[in-house]
């Protein structure tokens, strides 16, 4: 009960948010430098065309009743016609979200699977050489641009040894593990790097305290001190980077999305922008604007799952 | 407890506990500093032109001639890495300097003033943390248009809040530290408190995130320039190259490999200097 409580309350907050970010998504086509007609429709435009696109975006209006539709339309999830493709935003952004998502989830999981053993390796033998084997990783994981790293692994593992499609997305479970597995790889790597780091320290943190020497003192086997006592209490400020991280993940995706030419929103955001086709500009940021949104709230909720002490109110 | 054992350690380690030597800053030098000079000037290690077309050697692989290899027009790639040397730095550091005095001095102003212009403040960062970060700036290039500059205006608006909140809540902590306290005692005007007895004191941490900041703007406006947006051809820039040889990726590995190499191992200069300095201030 506490906690839809807190769901409600948590979801209530992001009410202002929500308001200002359609509002900056709003005005993004109203503070194009120039007529935002000619600029979409390109200077060799006819008149005609150009007073037809200007009707159809009503440009006509004063800019609160054009604000006013331009809400009305978002509840009915209308969020204009694309320029270029002729098609609802709406539907080009739903058909590729998917792919985005899958990419982030994805992304995650290989993250959170890799850091865990890697932090604990790297706790358990603190200064020794694996340690610092994955301390200099580490930098190179930050340091390294996402779209280098895609382009070096599909290299690797698309044209000399080939293992994984060179590109591209095809539906089916098997086929989207397969297809998005090294974009996934490329983008989780800069996440392990720094949640390894984090983890890292929290667990050295953990590991001095009293109750894992008495845990010790008790005799329990080193695999359950670990699981059960050090990771638990560790894991919480990782979660936390894991949200921010993931926040990020958001907008990372595009660049590696593009290298492997995957239909998700972040091409889709990139080739709207090269051809000023501003509607669906407008639609993918608010839709990423909403997923960090929601990532927010989902990190705010593990808290209370990880960490009892932590209370909702 | 005086350490009697130092008889028995090698003379060197004697040498470098004394000098207590900060080794990620020696890393930082021994990397940053040739990249500087080669920034400043590429000339020195090249003759060629990095702009210059060479139908004889098109997509040749790395040799004595071109110890990089070639790109598509023939285009030596060790000399457009080194020339773009200046230009990754310049980025960098501009996408830096804007956000950086900006922000430190909303966020000064905002947390020793507090009050209306506080909330402002407040508010306009939950605003932009909202967005995410490569979004919002892809957003704002979309209205402004492709090109470094508006790429350094984009940056900049969406960057100087990370240096606002950093240094407002330093001044939060240390406006009621007795220093200042005594200085409104003595009756000093606001503006003399502020900037030379606040501002001295709270601006390290911001300083010190200016240098992993350089890493993150230097891979920023590579990833812009990647995707057509930053610096247009055919400018020598790292993330632009990348982009040609992806292109040619399966007849030409050398094209995009060698200017990402020089990303990474610009970044980790960065990355070292920004760790040194944290252990230097023994911020933490």
């Amino acid at each position: 009960m506490q906690f839809f409580k807190y769901l409600i309350r948590r979801l209530l907050e992001t009410i202002p948010v929500l308001i200002v970010i359609s509002l900056l998504v709003f005005l993004m086509i109203h503070l194009i430098p120039g007529d935002p007609a000619v600029v979409m429709l390109g200077g060799r435009a006819t008149p005609q065309a150009l007073e037809n696109l200007r009707v159809e975006m009503g440009f006509k209006d004063p800019l609160y009743i054009q604000y006013f539709h331009f809400l009305k339309n978002l509840f009915s999830l209308n969020l204009g016609n694309s320029i270029y493709y002729h098609v609802p935003v709406f539907e080009l952004i739903s058909s590729r979200l998917g792919v985005t998502l899958n990419l982030i989830v994805y992304t995650a999981l290989i993250a959170i699977v890799l850091t865990v053993p890697l932090a604990i390796y790297s706790a358990d033998h603190r200064n020794q050489a694996g340690d610092q084997i994955i301390r200099v990783l580490g930098l190179v994981g930050i340091c390294a641009p996402g779209f280098w790293l895609a382009i070096l692994l599909m290299l690797a593992f698309s044209i000399k040894i080939p293992i994984f499609p060179v590109g591209g997305y095809s539906s089916g479970f098997l086929n989207v593990v397969k297809s998005l597995f090294l974009p996934a790889l490329t983008l989780s790597f800069g996440m392990i790097a720094i949640l390894v780091r984090s983890l890292r320290s929290s667990l050295i943190d953990v590991l001095k305290t009293d109750y894992v020497a008495f845990a010790r003192v008790k005799g329990i086997s080193k695999a359950r001190l670990m699981v059960r006592h050090v990771l638990r209490s560790g894991l919480i400020s990782t979660v936390t980077l894991l949200g921010v991280n993931l926040s990020w993940l958001v907008g990372g995706t595009l660049a590696v999305e593009k290298v492997f030419a995957l239909p998700g929103i972040g091409v889709l955001m990139i080739d709207s922008i090269s051809s000023r086709d501003y509607p669906v500009v407008q639609g993918v940021t608010l839709v990423f604007a909403l997923l960090v949104v929601l990532i927010n709230i989902l990190t705010d909720l593990s808290y209370s799952v990880l960490d009892p002490r932590v209370s909702l109110e | 407890m005086l350490r009697t054992s130092f008889a028995k350690e090698p003379k060197t380690h004697r040498v470098f506990r004394r000098l207590q030597m900060p080794w990620n800053l020696v890393a930082a030098c021994i990397i940053l500093i040739p990249v500087l000079i080669i920034a400043i000037f590429p000339g020195w290690f090249t003759h060629q032109n990095p702009t210059d077309f060479n139908y004889d050697a098109i997509l040749s692989s790395p040799s004595a001639a071109h110890i990089f290899g070639t790109d598509s027009f023939g285009r030596d790639i060790f000399t457009r890495v080194l020339y773009a040397t200046h230009l990754d730095l310049e980025i960098g550091v501009f996408c830096v300097l804007f956000p950086f005095i900006f922000g430190s001095t909303m966020g000064v102003l905002a947390g020793y003033f507090g009050g209306w212009f506080d909330s402002l403040i407040m508010r306009i960062l939950d605003i932009v943390v909202a967005f995410p970060f490569f979004v919002l700036i892809l957003a704002i290039m979309a209205i402004l248009g492709p090109g470094m500059i508006n790429m350094f205006i984009a940056v900049s608006i969406v960057g100087w809040v990370s240096y606002a909140r950093l240094t407002r809540s330093e001044v939060l902590v240390s406006k009621k530290m007795e220093y200042v306290q005594a200085a409104q005692i003595l009756g000093y005007s606001k503006p003399r408190i502020l900037f030379k007895h606040v501002l001295p004191n709270v601006i390290t941490p911001a300083i010190v995130f200016v240098v992993s900041d350089i890493v993150l703007c230097i891979l920023l406006g590579s990833s812009l320039s990647f995707l057509g947006l930053g610096v247009q051809p055919p400018t020598p820039e790292w993330g632009a190259m990348i982009s040609d040889g992806q292109s040619f990726l399966s007849q030409a590995w050398w094209i995009s490999t060698f200017p990402g190499l020089a990303i990474l191992l610009v970044g980790i200069g960065f990355s070292l200097l920004g760790d040194s300095l944290v252990d230097l201030f023994r911020l933490n």
